[in-house]
């Protein structure tokens, strides 16, 4: 098993357990190379990537441009703000303009669920998702999964508990499915509302007591409340959530052993998490961000090797 | 054809001693040259050169792992992608004299992507090459060896594999005749 049994990277649904082993042995070579004085290698000097972002992003954009410049990629940037699809070209169309101009992989991020899969049943590039609305993210599961390995060694027999806005959360569903597939326990603790129906088929466990949620768990993963994705009020007021679903310190200290506290960003200090635990050494935040890179890098440079020469 | 045996355990001891000997006599004490192996197999010979290196001269000697798969020139050309192994240079090669180490120098591709490897942890004083086994005649770049275990001749439908006491039970080095040769 030296390959991904996969052609694009549309979700962790997609993957196997080997495929997630081999992404993460890749990208402990690409830490050391980030950790360099050049913290470049050449291996896709051939390729070209268009970076697309149907959706706001810093963190992601920033990182998959970094990853993809550190391999050596030449690559695009394209933003919808200020493009002709707010003139009404579709995105295949948008997409296909894009891969004219001799792109071999398109990283995407949408707000429509499924975009990242529809695209790569009608282009011939490589794609990957980098967020498809409320859908999957599959790079920042792996980078969270990543993490939790460097942190506590392995993923296999770990408690993880995802807290917040799990019923609008791709981080949510992306981690759930590649922390079992990794052998890991996964809880979802948030308000009723903000929990989906029927989250317990996915053989995830349900919290609706923080303070229960994280004396079981050795890691927190602390989602932000997605007020852009919210049509209707799902809870009272974000002082009554930040009271209820809020990680503080007092809580962190109390508990009876020392848990990892992660956020895949961007955080709103004093809602989901309050300054002190986000700047704990508790905290992996900005482990998590270092990290996103170096698995990208993987991703990117294990879905490079499956294109073909011309 | 049978499988030929080009050097047995004892002339590989020899030759990791006359390696040793000549390195000193360029190196003497070794207190500004760093012996580098490139990953998979050059550490092999690294870690037996740095063994009877360090009885020799009595101290330590500065050593690293260097791993090229994301400097090859092959990328995408072949079938699977190569994992790649760890490198460990966690020291600055800044001015410093390397000698590079691999088990075969064939077409030189390896060794191509090796420098470029080495290059990206800085800028080093010289660097030289040294090979346990040296297919002659076989070369796609122009690179030489500075040291040479052996010096072997074959054909291209030949390879050449080296063994050791560790991995494979015994020390020796073999010629082998395959249809694909050495990669």
């Amino acid at each position: 098993m030296d390959n991904l049994s996969v052609e694009h990277l549309i979700g962790i649904r997609d993957l196997t357990k080997a495929d997630i082993e081999l992404i993460f042995s890749t990208a402990d070579n690409f830490k050391q190379v980030i950790n360099r004085p050049i913290k470049k290698v050449p291996s896709l000097r051939d390729i070209t990537i268009a970076n697309l972002f149907f959706e706001n992003s810093t963190r992601t954009k920033l990182s998959f441009e970094l990853a993809e410049k550190r391999l050596s990629a030449d690559v695009i940037n394209f933003s919808a703000s200020g493009s002709s699809v707010s003139k009404g070209e579709t995105l295949v169309d948008t997409v296909n303009n894009i891969l004219s101009m001799k792109v071999d992989m398109v990283v995407m991020r949408h707000p429509n669920p499924g975009a990242a899969k529809f695209l790569s049943d009608r282009i011939g590039a490589k794609v990957v998702n980098a967020g498809d609305g409320t859908h999957e993210h599959p790079t920042q599961a792996l980078l969270d999964a990543f993490t939790i390995r460097e942190k506590l060694g392995s993923v296999e027999g770990k408690k993880v508990v995802i807290v917040g806005d799990i019923l609008h959360s791709r981080v949510a569903l992306s981690n759930i499915l590649c922390l079992q597939k990794l052998g890991a326990e996964v809880m979802v603790c948030g308000p009723t509302t903000l929990i989906p129906k029927h989250i317990d088929k996915l053989g995830v466990k349900v919290s609706h007591n923080l303070r229960h949620a994280l004396e079981w768990c050795d890691v927190a993963n602390m989602l932000r409340i997605q007020l852009e994705r919210q049509d209707i009020k799902y809870f009272p007021s974000l002082r009554e959530y930040s009271m209820l679903f809020g990680l503080n310190k007092e809580i962190l200290d109390s508990l009876s052993k020392e848990i990892v506290v992660m956020h895949p960003g961007p955080i709103n200090r004093g809602v989901e998490i309050t300054s002190d635990v986000a700047d704990s050494k508790q905290s992996v935040i900005l482990q998590q961000v270092e990290n996103g890179v170096a698995i990208r890098m993987a991703v990117i440079y294990l879905l490079a090797a499956k294109i073909e020469r011309q | 054809m049978e499988n030929q045996v080009i050097l047995n355990s004892k002339q590989f001891e020899l030759t990791i001693n006359r390696l040793c000997h000549q390195l000193i006599e360029a190196h003497g004490d070794f207190s500004s040259t760093i012996l580098i192996g490139l990953q998979p197999r050059g550490i092999h010979v690294l870690k037996r050169l740095k063994a009877r290196l360090e009885d020799i001269l009595g101290k330590e000697i500065t050593c690293g792992n260097l791993d090229i798969t994301f400097y090859r020139d092959d990328f995408r050309r072949r079938e699977k992608p190569i994992i790649p192994s760890t490198t460990n240079i966690n020291f600055s090669i800044e001015n410093k004299n390397i000698v590079l180490i691999d088990d075969v120098l064939f077409t030189g591709r390896t060794i191509r992507s090796g420098l470029d490897a080495l290059l990206a942890y800085g800028r080093p004083n010289r660097v030289e090459l040294l090979t346990m086994i040296d297919r002659r005649f076989r070369r796609h770049l122009p690179i030489q060896a500075d040291y040479v275990g052996k010096t072997v001749d074959s054909m291209i439908s030949e390879r050449v594999a080296v063994e050791w006491k560790e991995i494979e039970g015994e020390d020796r080095v073999l010629l082998l005749y395959t249809l694909e040769g050495n990669g």
